[in-house]
Parts: C-alpha cells; structure tokens; sequence
C-alpha cells in the first residue's frame, strides 16, 4: 500500500500543479532562453543581443514603448488615484455599485474595447495616432491602477488620519504625511499592473494607430511571425529582464504585501 | 468659581435614528482627572469623540476654555487624543510619530529635538527613537502614543481606553505611570474605560453612563459607597441589590426583616432599592445571637484575597459576601448588617408606564403594537391613555414567536431572589420594557414579549 500512502502525503496534493507550471511555464521559458542564446543551428551565440544593440531601428522601437508605457501609466496614477480615493471614502461614494462600475471594465475582453474606440474614434471624427494609442492604452489599463490603490485605502485604518488631523494636520496635510505614504504599496502595485502589460501590448497600437506606430511587443510579433525565431526570443528575453527588474520593487517591505495592494 | 476647561451643554448624538448620547451635560474643571465609565456601547467614546472633533453633536454645545468649538475642525482644537489601539503611523519611527505635531506646526528643528527627548523621558521611551514603532510591544506604543499626544502641551488630554489592549500586569503599572503623569504635567485628563477599578484607581472625579445617559458624576468614593440608582450599583464594584421598602426613617424592611440604617428622606412604605457590598456583611457560625438572620453556604471560592461565598437566606434570597475566611459549602451561619454599611435607594420606576392609544374598547396600542386589553368602560377609540404594566406581569418567552413583540435583553439586574431586566423592543423606536423573571437570560439574549389582558392597567 505504499501508493496509497504516497498519494495521501500533504506534499503529494502539489503534484498537478508542479507538472501544470514544468509544461505552461517553466518550459516554455527554457525554449526562450535557450533560441535567444543559440544561432539556426543550435550553436550558442551572443549574436541575437549583439544585433538588437546596434540595430538602431529597434532600440528606437524599444526606447519608444518604454517612454509610452511610462507616460500611460503616469496618466494613469494621475487619474486614477482621485478616484480610488472618491471610491475608498464612504462619505463621498454610499455605493459598492459605483466600485463595480469602474472595475467593470476589466471583464470585458481587450480587444473589443480596443475596437469600440476605434469605432468610437471614428464616430467622433478623431484621428487616430499617438493620441489615439495613448488614449486607448489609459482607458485599457486604468481599472488596473484605480483597484490596487482603491484596495489599499479601503483597508487604511481611519484612526491614521484622525491621529493626524487630532496632531494640528489640516486636510492637506493628512493626505500628503499620511495617506499618501501609506498607500505606496498600492501605488506600487498599480504602477506594476499598468506599466508591464503596456510594455508588451501590440493590439491596442496596430489597431488605434492603424499600424502606423509600432511597439516593442509589435516588434518581436512580428519577428516570430516571420520565422526569426532566435532574434524574436531574445528580443523577448529583454523584455522578460525589464519587467523581472521593475517587479523586484513591487516586494513589500512586510509580509501581506499581497493582502495590501496586490490585484491578486 | 473655579475654572471650567470643558463644559459641555445638553449635547445629543445621534446616528440615524439610533441616540447614542442623550442630553449631556458635564463641566470638567482645569486641571482635573475625569474618568468616563460605562458598559460597551453606552456613548463614551462618541461623547470623547465629539470633544476631539471626530464627531458632530446633534444637538447642544461643546465649550472648551470658554469657547464655543462646534464648528471648530479637531485640527484646530486645543486637545489631544490618545488612541484605543495607539494609531501610531507605521511608514515613521517612534522620533517621528512623536514629533509629527511640532513639524506640523513649522517649529524648529533643534526645539522639536529638544522636546521629542523631553517628552520620551517623561513616557520612559528613550532609548527607542530610531525603532520601528510595529516592532515595540503594546505597552510601548502606548507609551509613544502617549509621548505623541502631550508633547504640543494640549490643554485636554483626551484617553480613549488606552490600556485596554494590555494584560493585566501591564495594566497596573500604567494606571500607576498615568497617575503620576497626570500630576507631573499638570493637564487636564479626560479618560474613558470600561474597567471601573480602573476609573476608582485613577481619577478625580467618575461619570457613570449608561445608554447615552450620564448616571451619576461624583468622587470615587461617592460613586462606590452612595451609588445613585441600581445600575450604578451593579456596575460598580460587586453589590447584592435588593428589593425593600422604607418604614419610617432610619428604618427599612428586606429580607422579610427590619433593619436600621442611616437613611432618610423617603416616603412611608416606599419601595427602594436596598444594597450591600459583599465585603459589610458579617459572618459567623450559626446559632450566633448576634445575627440579624441566618442562611446557608451554597458555594465557596477562594480568590486569593477573600473567599467569596453564595448564601441562601431562609426566606429563599441569594446573597453574596467576601470573608477572609471560609465557611464549608452546607454550613449554617448567621449574617449582621450594621446600619451604616446598608445604603438605600430611591427605585428609579416602579412599574412600566407608556403613553398609548386606544385603539377600540378592548385594544390599546403602545411600544409600536396593538395590545388586546380588558374590555374599557367609556374611553373611546383614538383617545389617549396611559397604560401601566407591573414588572412581574411582563412574560419573557424563550421562543420569539410566542411573543406579541420581539425584544433584546439590554440589562439583568440579579435581586437576590429574582432577575430584573430591561428588554430593548427591537422594532419602532426601540423602546424598552422591564421584567421580572426567575429565570436567567443572558444580556443580548432575544426573547417574545408577552403580557395578558388583564395585566394592562389603563389610566386616561
């Protein structure tokens, strides 16, 4: 009866899912890495990073989506954080509905927003374009931003800001030296939730620039598409490295960094 | 006429339709150690609340130095609060909680410095500035969230039961470190608890509340030896409190005995609340001639100081008593009551009495429901009427729907030989009916409340 046994055992009830990530994930990335480093013929190579550094067409690509995806996800913050803030007071927002209503958003799937505001675009007489793309990737990600900040406050215990306000604080005051600091792990989080998948998107710029404006994830698309396996992988690779990098940040200092402000 | 730093006039609060304070008045003296105390839910921190600014009193006003502060914001009022559960800003060390004032206020950096260390000698912290205050235990953050609150020198220190979170232990030294605080400072202090040892221990003066109402406002040892009214009593240290009536002054009979006292002012033949603390009854072997009546042991526990035994009188009363020594379970004794450790009170009602609408001639409508009574000779329906309904009269049924209305046990009052409670109606304006019942409910306990016909004495 060892199988038995074996099958009984706490740690064995983690087996389907070790197996899921080896094939789902982990191999995957193996595959990646393993054609980014490696020429046609399987040699290994360094030749696939070499010729994106100098290939300056793709640097501008690459430099390009960073700066955009930056200033999507400052947009973002900037819009989104008031109304995290409207939506955490009781006060001001009575209503679970109306939290519902702005993280709606995020059930529907991304390209048939992205078409309806082309559609929309359209119907208004807007070109489409840089502003176009901006405005599309703001109106994709913003539930992204607003629910991590919005969690955050709504957990923030009210006896901060009356201690504040108890010490001398004005309104001003008690958000700048208090709430503010205290939602970092929110801010942090939203950033991540924005920035990263801005980084990668293709769809929503082919679709609201009419291919006139091409991103870094348009660029490795359409590198694999053409058959450029190894080149497409690293271009990938550098991606991966980048977000890998910004996601150290988003550790908490704590433990329950997740329970704080993470989407999930 | 001596100074007062608070005054608070006729001040209500409610919340929606819920009145959680009603009609406070209250002057603090400068200067003075004031204790508010009551059961959970009885107002003490909303009243704290609204001296702090955090809550808007319905009705009434606020004066603090003389000044009206209704519509001053907490950020502009001259006291400080030291929170329940400290509420110490976790993104700043223990330096900068504690000097988050004095930067507000653009004071100066080598004066915050100066004072930030003062005023952690006086709490005892100050070795920890740089630490982390989620890594200090319950004491110390308390003592932080108190070094926090005095050091902008408020005129009022308001403390929301600021040690209820520590043990026991703790506790004690605290109340002994406020104490001594409260004289080294010389502020004001407005402190609310839960813990009436801890109220007797530390204050000037105790307010009793109850229900969003004040009960009693004197000295320690006013509120523990002349307790106004029965739940003060009950509250209040351990009590027997029992059902007596007032033969002539001086004299009041309980027990289905006479005894002296050193009482006077009452009706003749009026029905009082009569109470002994445990510790003034005397005990001895029975047959013992001196004993004013004689019982038996029923249980005995030690707790450490005193034993603490139940007694059953023969007359089938049950009264506690605190003797240094034991007496066995099952023993006879004999029991002495000296006049002076008896204290008599006036009963705050003596029968239920509602404003009611007669609805026909054998209906009559009141706590929101229409009652079926005895048939009433010439008062006509839509009149209104009073209606009286004797505690004893009011049945408590286990099963809610056996009752005419539901209701919440809010207070049990044990008299000896029978409970006294006061059930809340939950329905309508939450009025409350009292009952007495042999059995026992737990308080928050619901129960039918229903009362016969005949037991609904209408008056016009």
């Amino acid at each position: 009866m060892k199988i038995t046994r074996f099958l009984n055992k706490r740690s064995s009830l983690g087996i389907p899912y070790f197996l899921f990530m080896l094939c789902f994930v982990v191999a995957p990335l193996v595959i990646i890495v393993f054609f980014a480093f490696t020429d046609g013929n399987g040699h290994l190579t360094f030749d696939n990073f070499l010729r994106f550094v100098s290939n300056p067409k793709d640097l501008n690509t690459f430099v390009y989506s960073m700066v955009l995806s930056m200033i999507t996800t400052l947009i973002c913050l900037v819009v989104g954080y008031p109304i995290a803030y409207i939506l955490s007071d009781s006060r001001l927002c009575k209503s679970q509905v109306m939290v519902i209503l702005f993280i709606m958003p995020m059930m529907v799937n991304v390209l048939v927003r992205t078409l309806a505001t082309v559609a929309l675009f359209g119907w208004l007489h807007l070109p489409l374009g840089e502003g176009a793309l901006i405005f599309g990737m703001v109106y994709n990600f913003l539930p992204f931003m607003i629910y991590p900040i919005y969690n955050v406050l709504n957990k923030l215990d009210k006896s901060y800001i009356e201690a504040a306000q108890d010490l001398g604080a004005n309104p001003v005051q008690v958000f700048l030296k208090v709430v503010l600091p205290l939602s970092k792990e929110g801010i942090i989080s939203g950033v991540m939730m924005v920035y990263m998948p801005t980084i990668s998107t293709f769809a929503i710029s082919e679709l609201l620039t009419l291919n006139n404006i091409k991103l870094f994830g348009t660029t490795i698309q359409e590198n694999i598409n053409n058959g450029m396996w190894n080149y497409g992988a690293m271009l990938a690779v550098v991606m991966l490295v980048i977000i890998m990098v910004l996601n150290m940040f988003d550790k908490s200092p704590e433990e329950g960094g997740s329970e704080m402000g993470g989407l999930v | 006429m001596e100074k007062h730093i608070i005054d608070i006039r006729n001040v209500s609060k409610s919340f929606g339709e819920h009145k959680v304070l009603k009609n406070i008045n209250l002057y603090v003296k400068k200067g003075e150690f004031v204790t508010i105390l009551g059961p959970s839910g009885c107002g003490k921190s909303t009243l704290l609340r609204c001296i702090a600014g955090f809550e808007q009193a319905t009705e009434g006003d606020i004066l603090i130095d003389g000044k009206d502060i209704s519509d001053v914001p907490p950020h502009d009022r001259p006291v400080n609060t030291v929170f329940q559960r400290y509420a110490l800003f976790p993104h700043l060390n223990v330096y900068d909680n504690v000097a988050f004032a004095l930067k507000i206020a653009k004071v100066g950096k080598d004066e915050i410095r100066k004072r930030v260390s003062k005023v952690l000698k006086i709490v005892g912290m100050t070795d920890y500035e740089d630490r982390d205050v989620l890594s200090l235990s319950g004491g110390q953050q308390q003592r932080v969230a108190i070094a926090r609150a005095i050091i902008n020198r408020p005129q009022v220190l308001l403390l929301d039961e600021p040690l209820a979170a520590l043990d026991l232990k703790m506790r004690k030294d605290m109340q002994m470190e406020i104490k001594e605080m409260h004289k080294t400072l010389g502020m004001t202090f407005v402190y609310v608890t839960h813990d009436q040892e801890e109220a007797l221990t530390l204050s000037d003066t105790v307010v009793v509340m109850n229900e969003g109402e004040i009960q009693q406002i004197g000295t320690p040892t006013d509120i523990y030896n002349e307790p106004a009214n029965a739940f003060v009593a009950d509250f209040i240290g351990e009590s027997n409190i029992l059902d007596g009536i007032m033969l002539e002054d001086k004299r009041v009979h309980f027990l289905g005995k006479d005894f002296d006292c050193v009482d006077e002012g009452f009706e003749k033949s009026e029905k009082v609340d009569v109470v002994l603390r445990p510790e003034d009854i005397y005990i001895l072997y029975a047959p013992n001639l001196a004993g004013q009546f004689e019982g038996t042991v029923t249980s005995c526990i030690f707790k450490g100081v005193h034993y603490e035994m139940w007694i059953v009188t023969d007359d089938k009363c049950e009264l506690m008593i605190q003797d240094y020594n034991a007496f066995e379970v099952g023993s006879r004794v004999a029991l002495i009551i000296k006049a002076s450790d008896l204290h008599v009170m006036k009963k705050e009602r003596l029968t239920n009495t509602f404003d009611a609408v007669m609805v026909d001639s054998n209906h009559v409508e009141f706590l929101d429901t229409k009652w079926e009574c005895l048939p009433q000779e010439g008062i006509s329906g839509g009149e209104e009427v009073k209606v009286h309904i004797p505690f004893d009269k009011v049945d408590l049924m286990d099963t809610v729907e056996d009752g005419a209305i539901e209701g919440e046990v809010r207070f049990i009052l044990f008299k000896g030989d029978h409970y006294h409670l006061r059930v809340r109606t939950t329905s309508g304006n939450k009025d409350s009916i009292y009952a007495d019942t042999k059995y026992v409910y737990d308080d928050r306990d619901l129960v039918g409340i229903k009362i016969l016909p005949q037991d609904i004495e209408i008056e016009r």
